[in-house]
């Protein structure tokens, strides 16, 4: 039997970069994703709004291990076989894009809608109202709740195993199954998540009071 | 490229989905109750004990929040027979829920506490009440009332959490699927019927909390709402 | 030809009827000022004139772009047609330069040079030459509103909508775009104003229209309006002083 050596160190701290990379691919898809579906749930057209609505109802009533079977197998099915690390990326993407379309879509509508009538008033296209106008005011307002869901897609890749990716929680897991130390081998892992997270929590709480004691610009 | 899909062999497993539909329930009641009891006992302590077990209190709450569901889990689970406590899948997953849910209820209802004006702490204590009845009667229950939504909110996504109780082989509705998909080779027909199981489950859920809501807070309405936020497990 | 014509122009909210049938005519270099009770739909007249409300009937025809749906139209009538409203609405993340830059290189697509040209113009117009690098934060509300109505002249309008655009204001306040518009209306521009100034309007507007009930219900030149009104109703409302 193994022990909970420098080897298993090394590969735990290894799976540690692919969490952070697996959260890094899942939130710049899910971001631009989240991005498309919060501009379409404020468009004016009600087919689309209820569309983007309804695609955000559903992911967010759903556990996110669902949201990973489901984009897995349904992306398998159509006969795309994706390497399991993309196959995670994707899936988590899903997952993300929906809470982050919700962030969004109330920082957009944080911002008075007076903008909106001062702009359109001076003949901008909307897309140039939300380039110039609006997206500018809205992204510091959703500073705060996008670091903090960032704390939240970390602590949702531990999942992805089940996808098939080998990822921090799952290095864990493989671990323990050959040293048979589960305090030692999850409280390293757990330590590590928490050394990913915790300074995530208190920049989105710092962002938050800078914000309420700040100026508009 | 097979776009053919099949439920027959799923619904087949009826039994098992049904089975897993009350493990889910229960889990997620029982979680629910104990994890709000857990919270009201650490805001309690937050407020009327010593400050050294407010920062303890802190310091769960922060550990909870900043590590994933599933590692909580495993160290219930793999960890705690080391020291002879030995349960089942079920027990553990129960005993993680509800721990996880305290801590983040009790961020949510301490925001509620917190929102609680002084004076009238100061006009309870002077009607004799004792610091245990203010807290009580004076700061719990309007605070609840405050926060009711964003608690509501956490209910919910405890109970679609409970599908990582799957992970320790708890045969909940996503461990039933996990069953049905290994006997019937339906992965995807087999996860599209438990989703929607899950999306149900969620929407009833929802919609009883906020009835519950507004018979356990008639007046909530009077009360201004708090800008909680729920968190993801 | 008119600068402005609106035609039995209807608008409701709902069950509620704002306006019930409004026709006005606005000549070329013409102040016409709004006044009226509030509630009385002046606002929602201002706001069908440029589109940001859509009436349900009639017809309004602005600086020779008549008012629909498409938002292509739309933009080019608003080219020509500037709005300046009761609570400033200017860009807070944008220095008073940007804001009023802004329009004149999205929405004609001027070059940088004559747009700064522009902009040092119009804000020398207003009065506020050294505050091109403030941001509106850093402004009194009365130099805001001056700022929105250089960010609005930067788009060289034919037609300029004022919507009680002092009663924000404090008095001292009131009076540094009071003079700004009186400037702006010697200088010849189309002006409609909203307004609860009863001195501004007698003195300045061309015409004023008295509305009541979502009807044009008395309008004259301002002389006279003032001096010899109609209707029980206008006269109820110039003597109480409820503006
Ligand atoms: N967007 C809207 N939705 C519903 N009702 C509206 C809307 N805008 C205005 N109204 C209603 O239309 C009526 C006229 O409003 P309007 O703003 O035109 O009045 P006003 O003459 O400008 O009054 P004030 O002097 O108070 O500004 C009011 O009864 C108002 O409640
Ligand atoms: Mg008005």
């Amino acid at each position: 039997m193994a022990t909970f050596g420098f080897p298993e160190m090394m590969f735990i701290l290894r799976s540690a970069g692919w969490t952070l990379l697996l959260t890094a691919l899942a939130f710049t898809i899910g971001g631009i994703m989240g991005g498309g579906l919060a501009v379409l749930r404020l468009s004016q057209s009600r087919i689309l709004r209820n569309i983007a609505a309804g695609y955000i109802l559903v992911i967010q009533s759903i556990p996110v291990l669902m949201v990973l079977f489901m984009s897995y197998y349904g992306l398998s099915l159509f006969g795309i076989d994706l390497p399991p690390f993309l196959a995670a990326s994707a899936s988590l993407a899903v997952y993300c894009s929906a809470y982050l379309a919700e962030i969004w879509r109330g920082s957009i509508q944080s911002v008075p809608f007076q903008q909106w009538e001062a702009s359109s008033s001076l003949a901008l296209t909307r897309a140039q109202q939300y380039r110039y106008v609006i997206l500018p005011q809205a992204v510091r307002v959703s500073l705060p709740p996008t670091v903090g869901f960032l704390v939240q897609l970390v602590k949702n890749t531990s999942i992805v195993s089940v996808v098939g990716f080998v990822e921090l929680s799952r290095a864990g897991t493989l671990v323990n199954n050959a040293t048979f130390q589960p305090f030692k081998v999850f409280t390293v892992v757990a330590i590590i998540y928490f050394l990913i997270c915790f300074p995530l929590s208190r920049l989105s709480r710092h962002l938050e009071k800078v914000m309420h004691a700040g100026r508009r610009h | 490229m097979k776009l053919v899909l099949n439920f027959t062999p799923v619904w087949a497993e009826l039994e098992l989905i049904l089975d897993g539909i009350m493990l889910t329930i229960g889990l997620s009641a029982a979680a629910i109750v104990l994890g709000s009891a857990l919270a009201v006992l650490l805001v309690g302590l937050k407020s009327l004990a010593p400050r050294w077990v407010g920062l303890l209190v802190d310091a769960y709450v922060e550990l909870m929040r900043n590590t994933p569901f599933l590692i909580q889990l495993f160290m219930i689970f793999f960890g705690l027979p080391l020291l002879g406590l030995k349960m089942s899948g079920a027990t553990a997953g129960l005993l993680a829920m509800t721990m996880n849910l305290g801590a983040y209820a009790t961020e949510i209802i301490r925001a509620g506490v917190d929102a609680t004006h002084k004076s009238q702490i100061e006009a309870g204590l002077s009607l004799a009440l004792t610091r245990l009845q203010v807290f009580r009667y004076v700061v719990l229950n309007p605070a609840f009332a405050k926060v009711w939504p964003a608690l509501s909110s956490q209910f919910v996504l405890m109970m679609l959490a409970s599908s990582i109780c799957s992970f320790i082989s708890v045969s909940e509705l996503s461990g039933a699927a996990a069953i049905i998909e290994s006997r019937t080779f339906r992965s995807f027909e087999t996860y599209i019927v438990v989703t929607l199981v899950y999306l149900a489950l969620a929407l009833a859920l929802k919609s009883s909390l906020l009835l519950l809501g507004k018979r356990l807070f008639p007046n909530a309405s009077g009360l201004e709402r708090l800008d909680v936020k729920a968190g993801s497990v | 030809m008119p600068a402005v014509v609106i035609e039995n122009v209807h608008k409701r909210f709902g069950d509620n009827e704002v306006l019930k049938g409004v026709s006005l005519s606005v000549e070329a270099g013409q102040v016409v000022a709004i006044i009226g009770r509030s509630g009385s739909g002046k606002s929602t007249l201002l706001r069908c004139i440029n589109g940001l409300e859509m009436c349900q009937s009639g017809r309004i025809e602005v600086a020779g772009h008549v008012l629909d749906q498409d938002p292509k139209h739309l933009r080019e009538l608003r080219k020509d047609v500037g709005i300046v409203f009761q609570s400033y609405n200017l860009f807070p993340h944008l220095t008073v330069g940007e804001n009023i830059m802004l329009a004149p290189r999205l929405a004609k697509g001027l070059g940088t040079a004559e747009i700064r040209k522009l902009a040092v113009e119009v804000l020398a117009k207003v009065g506020l030459s050294e505050k091109f690098d403030a941001y509106p934060d850093n402004l009194s509300g009365g130099q805001q509103q001056r700022v929105a109505i250089a960010r609005s002249l930067a788009m060289q309008p034919k037609v300029m909508l004022f919507d009680e655009v002092t009663s924000a204001l404090d008095p001292e306040l009131t009076g540094e775009v009071l003079v700004v518009m009186e400037d702006l209306a010697k200088a010849g521009m189309t002006m409609l104003l909203v307004t609860h100034e009863m001195n501004f309007a007698k003195n300045v507007a061309d015409v004023t229209v008295f509305m009541h009930q979502g009807k044009i219900w008395e309008m004259g030149t301002s002389a006279e309006l003032f001096a010899a009104p109609k209707t029980p109703e206008l006269r109820n409302f110039l003597s109480a002083g409820v503006h």
